[in-house]
């Protein structure tokens, strides 16, 4: 008896359990939930775009589909913006549009309980606590846990039209 | 493999022939049942009967036994149909669905209702007929065992596997010789296997281009063709009886000939010159040929697919050819000599793919037919609400088009019809009046010319009215002058707001449309020219271009930056010398071609391009023309002209100024296409933010004092 309770206990908790993907913006640690990941990849041959804010590097070529790229770091106002071997494109699936996203590397992917995630202190003047699903903290790490729909979907992204007319 | 693969073909088949048999059924006229129809519904339920006794799908097959015999006796005309009749055979077609569905789900189908269902068919057979239909045959046994009774069915001419030799003897076993055509060793082996199962393989022998199997065997040959051609097509079978061996070679050239002309890709070049051992008559094939017309005509030719599907065919095949060519840079490198074959194999690989993306672009198009085909109604409502008499004429209804755009077309040009009908002819008494007949013609046609349809609205009516637009235009604050050219004047009722009617009906005439119409052509990359002439009528003509999916482009280069330009934008490019170029208020810049100034734009300009040739005389003017604007666009580098695959941008990101789609260049990297249109209006948007804030305030003030007067 005690035993299935302690089971459905922890099927429950289970459930509850969200699984992130964590990625390095600087020395920043942020982490969006894997399941709007689709893939991970290089960045290379990005064509411009003119006209388009800073932060949308351009479009690339996704086996034969066109994906926008924005630069968070350029989004988040870092001091070092640099494109190496390292630099990485997460491609995310939001809002029914593929979208890449330039990050400073890939770490791992976590699995966090609910426990684990505090809500954001009300803050951010560039990055509003709107976009934040929370705060991860993990023994002496803080992972910022990014809505990434909501981020990418919003106004000041300038990557979805408005349907105003 | 074994046979329940083919489980899923069949369930497919089968439900293709339901639903033709369904049509057929609702359409049939019962006073005048076409005999053409009356066979289509046969062959559905033979076919069905056939697949279902091969897969031992027993309920299914004995209730198209049943229901085959009874529809036999309806095309031979002994039994007549009625409305009750026809619902009863809807009802067993619903009941065979019903069946199949079982079958699919793996269940055995409502014996209840089977039973019933036969009940109602022998009934129906007593009450019309006066006879009891044979049942199927024997129950446990499945398949085989019930074949033997199926060739006392009786046959018809235009049945395909109806051949006038012995084959169908009624009972016993026989040595039947197969003959397999152009059979590849992979369905051959699955063929044989199968040929196995219904009776016994006595030989087997012969190449790719013939095998040939013998088999003794119970099973009408009706049947084995039935079971075989869910492997391969008819034409690449031939069974006879094995004993008339002797009299086959006759003109065995000339049967395989026709076998090619029946269905091209089902024969290999080969087979003309080594199937002289094919076995088959001159007088079967010509049979066969007979039959597959008229299958043509009778059963379905089309089928049903979401246009979702073959965009994602389109979207897949543009992949194709994009990797095509990215292959294609790099083999071009290699060695001619030492590469030969793989430099062969590229270009036949080329040609392949290029019509590939051809003929599945074509799957794409549809006949003009489906947008002219509802005008006639509406012109004749119109007419009548207008009192006015007017004759439709439609040409080029066969014109293909993109399905998208066919569908876009619609509202403008029932705008133009209606503007046509209501301004453009005039009452019966004025046409009188002016020597024209009562009656007015409104023309539509359709035509390609080169890449693009041209698209026509033509009336005989009282044409434009030059002097009332120049006054309308007046009227309405538009800049206008008497010299201008009568294609400037026509363009004014593309204006927003234009309208010159005297008075508003509720047809038209509130002068919102035709801007609208210009606005949705546009965005369908076309656009609209008016040819009028007062008191003989006016032509309204859109072009369009057939496809959105393909373009025809220029790449140029800029900087670093590769851009695409619509070809059929592009009039001429040239080197501009420094002569040739006028420096205008101060940053605008005109170039003079032959006699005429064109404002220039540059692009790395509008697009912010870093790195590009800045001296204009080093750069290459590209003339091009947009929504009837031209100008002249100046870059770095012409790279030459390709056709490319239109992707969107939007589906993933947002609409960019100046440019209208992106395109996926041979090395993989994004191309943007752009929209000269809208670069123009981009240009100019730039040049007014780079002007001192205060000139164009000063400017503003400057123009507000002279309106006010006024």
């Amino acid at each position: 008896m005690t035993r299935l309770s302690q089971h459905a206990d922890y099927a429950a908790s289970e459930a509850q359990n969200r699984e992130f993907l964590v990625f390095s913006l600087g020395e920043e640690e942020y982490a969006i939930d894997i399941l709007k990941v689709q893939e991970i990849r290089g960045y290379e041959n990005v064509t411009r775009i003119a006209n388009a804010p800073e932060f949308i590097k351009g479009v690339t070529n996704l086996r034969g589909i066109i994906v926008p790229i924005v630069d968070l770091r350029i989004k988040f106002h870092l001091d070092k913006v640099e494109y190496g071997g390292q630099t990485v494109v997460i491609v995310v699936n939001v809002a029914d549009r593929v979208v890449g996203i330039v990050v400073d590397g890939v770490s791992d992917v976590m699995t966090l309980t609910p426990e684990q995630i505090k809500p954001a202190p009300e803050f951010g003047v560039t990055l509003s606590s709107d976009f934040l699903s929370g705060l991860g903290s993990l023994e002496d790490r803080m992972l910022v846990l990014v809505d990434i729909d909501k981020l990418l979907t919003s106004e000041e992204m300038a990557l979805v039209e408005r349907t105003s007319a | 493999m074994d046979i329940t693969d083919f489980y899923d073909t069949f369930f497919e088949e089968a439900e293709e022939l339901l639903a033709d048999m369904e049509r057929h059924l609702l359409e049939i006229d019962l006073e005048e049942p076409d005999a053409e129809q009356l066979n289509a519904i046969f062959r559905a339920a033979h076919s069905i009967k056939g697949g279902a006794g091969t897969f031992g799908f027993e309920v299914l097959q004995k209730t198209t036994h049943l229901f085959e015999n009874l529809l036999d006796h309806t095309r031979r005309g002994e039994l007549t149909l009625r409305r009750d009749i026809v619902d009863t055979f809807l009802e067993t077609k619903d009941m065979l669905h019903d069946q199949l569905d079982a079958y699919r789900n793996e269940e055995e189908p409502d014996q209840a209702a089977f039973t019933r269902i036969c009940q109602t068919l022998q009934q129906l057979a007593r009450e019309e007929i006066g006879q009891e239909l044979e049942e199927a045959g024997g129950a446990s046994g499945g398949a085989v065992s019930s074949a033997p009774t199926e060739p006392s069915e009786p046959q018809h001419p235009d049945e395909p596997c109806a051949d006038s030799d012995a084959a169908e003897a009624p009972m016993g076993e026989q040595v039947l010789a197969v003959a397999l055509l152009n059979v590849g060793e992979k369905d051959r082996g699955l063929l044989v296997e199968e040929l196995g199962q219904l009776g016994t393989v006595q030989d087997q022998q012969g190449d790719e281009t013939c095998y040939e199997v013998k088999l003794l065997t119970s099973v009408s040959r009706d049947d084995i063709e039935a079971v075989m051609c869910f492997i391969v097509e008819p034409e690449q079978l031939h069974i006879r009886p094995a004993e008339d061996e002797e009299n086959i070679p006759d003109t065995p050239l000339h049967a395989s000939q026709q076998a090619k002309s029946l269905k091209p890709s089902a024969a290999s070049p080969k087979a003309s010159e080594t199937s002289g051992q094919s076995a088959t008559d001159n007088s079967r094939e010509d049979g066969k040929a007979r039959t597959k017309k008229a299958k043509a005509g009778g059963e379905s030719s089309s089928i049903r697919v979401s246009v979702d599907k073959v965009d994602q065919i389109i979207n897949l095949v543009g992949e194709l050819i994009i990797t095509q060519s990215m292959l294609d840079q790099t083999v071009s490198e290699l060695d001619g000599v030492k590469d030969g074959g793989l430099l062969n194999g590229m270009s036949l690989l080329q040609r392949n793919a290029r019509d590939l993306q051809e003929a599945v672009m074509s799957v794409r198009m549809v006949a003009m037919d489906y947008v002219f085909s509802r005008y006639p109604r509406l012109v004749r409502d119109l007419a009548s609400k207008l009192e006015k008499e007017i004759e439709l004429v439609t040409e080029g209804e066969s014109t293909e088009l993109d399905k998208s755009l066919t569908e876009r077309i619609i509202d403008p040009l029932t705008h133009l019809v209606r503007n046509s009908l209501d301004h453009g002819i005039e009452d019966p008494d004025i046409r009188e009046a002016a020597g024209k007949p009562r009656t007015g013609r409104l023309t539509l046609s359709a035509q390609h010319q080169g890449g693009n349809i041209l698209i026509e609205v033509i009336d005989d009516g009282a044409g434009l009215d030059r002097d009332r637009l120049l006054a309308k235009a007046r009227e309405s604050g538009l800049s206008v002058s008497d010299t201008m050219s009568d294609d400037e004047v026509w363009q004014l009722i593309f204006a927003p707001g234009f309208s010159t009617a005297k008075e508003v009906s509720d047809v038209s005439g509130r002068g919102v449309g035709m801007d609208v119409v210009k606005r949705n052509i546009q965005g369908m990359g076309g656009h609209v020219e008016i040819m009028s002439r007062k008191g003989q009528g006016t032509t309204t003509r859109i072009v369009l271009p057939l496809t959105l999916a393909i373009l025809d482009g220029m790449s140029i280069k800029v900087g670093g930056e590769v851009f695409i330009l619509p070809l059929s934008t592009v009039l001429e490019s040239l080197q501009p010398s420094r002569e040739d170029l006028y420096a205008m208020a101060g940053d605008d810049v005109v170039l003079k071609v032959r006699d005429e100034y064109l404002p220039v734009v540059a692009v790395h300009a509008a697009l912010d391009v870093e790195g590009a040739k800045t001296e204009l005389n080093e750069t290459i003017a590209v003339i091009v023309q947009g929504e009837g604007r031209r100008y002249a666009l100046l870059v770095d580098d012409l790279i030459g002209q390709q056709q490319v695959v239109v992707k969107n941008l939007e589906t993933n990101y947002r609409k960019v100024p100046g440019v209208s789609a992106a395109t996926i260049l041979g090395d993989g990297s994004v191309a943007l296409i752009l929209d000269i249109a809208d670069l123009h209006r981009l240009s100019r948007a730039k040049k007014e933010a780079q002007r001192p804030r205060r000139a164009s305030t000063d400017y503003e003030t400057l123009f507000r004092k002279e309106e006010e007067p006024s």
